[in-house]
């Protein structure tokens, strides 16, 4: 028996604008219910390869499937859903308007549209504000209007981009707790963001994108592996500049020390910790603040990349 | 007031950046003022400008041939006995008093002129002179009455063409009374008289030049004239069904332009992208806008005529059949034409200043604020390639001229050709929003 399509399967994928290559051989792919995130420098390729998802961008090589589909074709684009980064919606209209807009234009009708609308409403919370126009509501609600805008007629893969840019860290939460839900029911999706806390919080597998390719993708451990190593930071402030034996002992054994403060790679956490904080004792210089850091994906992103994610 | 400087040069710096405000700034009234002073300069009944009139002689005398050689001489008229050939085909028979009369229900002329039978005879008469009444062969005049300056400047020339071409009929005349009031001319008097008078009425030969004219006052006039209004005689207020035509169009061209312009907000906030990744295409987008905006269209033209109707006094109860026909073509021109300019523009304000630039440019040449009827004939034609000509020309045949239903084709068939010609442009050009 053949295997299940895979809800979203690329295949090195190449689009050129005038010259300038945007993907140059992308390969990912996205298994039902997981949520891959995109990360990458601005230009980057990020867009393109979202918009080429989204079927809003035509390939010039390679294959793109959705459940085993072209992305242009009906089957596939109502198994799709794309939640733009703009609030891409009417203005004018009430959310019971745009949403019906766009249910509509999904294929939905009668029955199914009203009950879609019904359920959209009720999950981002705006069902008391049904009527109002669009225009009127907060930041957080026009970017939660914008997600069921994108899923109301309940797509198995959705392309969600930078879903929470602007928002005050209640309805972040909130917007966390719906995305939260899509996975819950089996919804896969593509997630690009620019805060890699939400990429580490959220994403059961990670993808940076750099120069068009897919430099390295993984989960987020495999990805630390791959590339800072798997030791923590130890973090030592001390009261007062340390003095010069105790700073060059430290250097010798790999760690950076600036006034006060040193940073320690430690493999292991109990011993090294313990003999680091022996040797401050010895020289009698007091700690007052002891932080043990494990690496971070901003780590991996300036190893890979040389850049910082918001350059 | 530095700080004010400071302000005045910030908002320089932003019309330097913005072109469609610079258009709409400076180069919108210039162009306007082209326009309009075309039109006008052109129009007016100027020597350039000359009425068209049909005439017919029904008389064919010789008073009547040198009546109508001199109509055809004068500058201001433009005199035809026959309707004008077109190209290849072979002349077409002379007016007669139908097909004149038909030429001017048609609005092919304002006026047309018959000679009747017996106008030799007795061509004039002296104003107050006792035989003025008496047997004076009357002119008639067949008018449309939407053009009421062209019947009163034939009547006006009509006597001073009487008094240039025919000097033996006046010359006669003259003696008549001369005869009447000096108490009788001697045989020999009347004799020598009468071979003055021939020598008058007989053709100069070529190369010799006619006698100096000169026009003097008719007074009450020497021809009898009588107009009959063969359009709009029972016509309450011959503006309206214009005015409800031209200004229904332009304005239709406005609103229709304006919401096509949501196809540009749309694209700027990113909701095309959305849509585009749905089910719809491009097609049925166009398709969509263009449904939505011929059917607001329709309702703005309906309130406009039956506004008309209820307070003007329209007769739109019965044309409606017609009312319906170039309604719906209207507003499908309209609305593709809109579609059309929204689809070219890039920005909303590039479409607020193309879309101002041509609908009033449309309007004007195409006869929304100044019949193309009074218009010079070049622009009368240059007006044939803009909607609101076409549109206000058939409702002026189903209203005005009061037409069948079925004459209006050739401008239902020119606003459905160009509906389609102009989506077809929207679409090729909307390729831009496509697929990258």
């Amino acid at each position: 028996m053949p295997a299940a399509p895979l809800p979203l399967e690329i295949r090195e994928l190449s689009k050129s604008f005038a010259g300038r290559r945007a993907l140059d051989g992308v390969t990912l792919s996205l298994s039902p219910g997981e949520i891959l995130g995109l990360l990458g420098p601005n230009g980057a390729g990020k867009t393109t390869l979202v918009r080429s998802v989204a079927g809003r961008v035509r390939p010039d090589g390679g294959t793109l499937r959705i459940f085993g589909m072209e992305p242009f074709r009906d089957e596939a684009r109502s198994a799709r859903g794309w939640v733009p980064q703009e609030i891409a919606l009417y203005p004018l209209l009430s959310p019971v308007e745009n949403l019906w807009t766009f249910g509509r234009y999904q294929g939905l009708s009668g029955a199914a549209l009203e009950a879609g609308i019904r359920k959209s409403l009720d999950w981002i919370g705006l069902a008391d504000r049904a009527h109002e126009k669009t225009e009127k509501l907060s930041g957080g609600m026009k970017r939660r209007l914008n997600i069921a805008a994108g899923t109301i007629h309940g797509p198995r893969v959705l392309l969600l981009d930078e879903p929470t840019v602007g928002v005050d860290p209640q309805s972040r939460e909130r917007i966390y707790a719906m995305i939260g839900e899509l996975k819950a029911a089996g919804v896969s999706l593509l997630y690009t963001t620019h805060y890699m806390e939400e990429a580490e919080r959220l994403c059961d597998r990670i993808a940076i994108i750099d120069h068009g390719r897919i430099i390295e993708s993984g989960t987020k451990d495999d990805l630390v592996r791959k590339t800072v190593g798997g030791r923590q930071t130890l973090i030592v402030e001390a009261a007062s500049a340390l003095p010069a034996a105790l700073a060059a002992e430290l250097s010798r054994r790999g760690g950076q020390v600036e006034g006060a403060i040193v940073r320690m790679p430690v493999a292991s956490a109990g011993d090294e910790v313990r003999g680091v904080l022996d040797r401050f004792h010895g020289a009698n210089v007091p700690v007052l603040n002891l932080t043990l850091k494990s690496p971070t994906l901003e780590q991996v992103f300036l190893q890979l990349t040389g850049r910082e994610l918001r350059e | 007031m530095s700080l004010a400087l400071a302000v005045a040069k910030n908002r320089l710096f932003n019309l330097k950046r913005d072109r469609a405000a610079f258009v709409l700034a400076f180069v919108l009234p210039v162009a306007f003022f082209t326009i309009f002073a075309a039109i006008f300069s052109g129009s007016g009944r100027s020597a350039t400008n000359r009425i068209p009139v049909a005439v017919v002689d029904e008389d064919g005398s010789a008073t009547s041939r040198r009546f109508v050689a001199g109509l055809e001489g004068e500058a201001g008229l433009d005199a035809r006995t026959a309707p004008a050939a077109k190209k290849g085909a072979p002349q077409p028979p002379a007016y007669t008093a139908a097909t004149a009369e038909q030429a001017v229900r048609a609005g092919d002329l304002s006026v047309a002129l018959i000679i009747p039978k017996g106008f030799g005879e007795h061509p004039m008469a002296f104003a107050g002179g006792a035989a003025s009444d008496s047997g004076r062969s009357t002119l008639r005049v067949l008018a449309d009455s939407a053009d009421p300056v062209a019947s009163q400047v034939l009547q006006g020339l009509l006597q001073r063409v009487a008094m240039t071409s025919l000097p033996g009929a006046m010359a006669r005349e003259g003696m008549a009374e001369v005869d009447r009031w000096s108490g009788g001319l001697t045989p020999e008097q009347k004799a020598r008289m009468d071979d003055v008078l021939r020598a008058i009425d007989a053709p100069r030969p070529p190369g010799q030049p006619d006698p100096p004219r000169r026009a003097t006052s008719a007074g009450s006039g020497l021809v009898a004239v009588d107009v009959k209004d063969v359009v709009g005689q029972a016509k309450r207020n011959p503006l309206v069904t214009f005015y409800a035509a031209g200004l229904g169009v332009m304005f239709l061209l406005f609103s229709a332009t304006g919401a096509g312009g949501a196809l540009i907000e749309e694209a700027e906030s990113g909701t095309l992208d959305r849509i585009l990744s749905t089910r719809v295409s491009m097609v049925t987008l166009l398709l969509g806008k263009l449904v939505y905006l011929a059917a607001v269209g329709v309702v703005q033209l309906t309130l406009m005529f039956v506004w008309g109707w209820l307070v003007f006094g329209l007769e739109l109860v019965p044309h409606l059949a017609g009312f319906a026909l170039m309604t719906v073509a209207t507003a499908l021109a309209s609305s593709a034409f809109g579609l059309m300019l929204a689809s070219v523009c890039r920005t909303r304000m590039q479409l607020v200043a193309v879309a101002n630039l041509a609908i009033l440019l449309m309007s004007a040449i195409g006869g929304s604020f100044y019949p193309r009827y009074l218009m010079s004939e070049k622009l009368q034609r240059f007006g044939l390639l803009t909607i609101n000509a076409w549109a206000i020309d058939g409702f002026q045949k189903i209203f005005w001229r009061d037409e069948p239903v079925w004459s209006v084709w050739p401008q239902f068939l020119v606003l459905v050709a160009a509906s389609a010609v102009f989506v077809l442009i929207a679409r090729r050009v909307a390729r831009k929003w496509e697929l990258a």
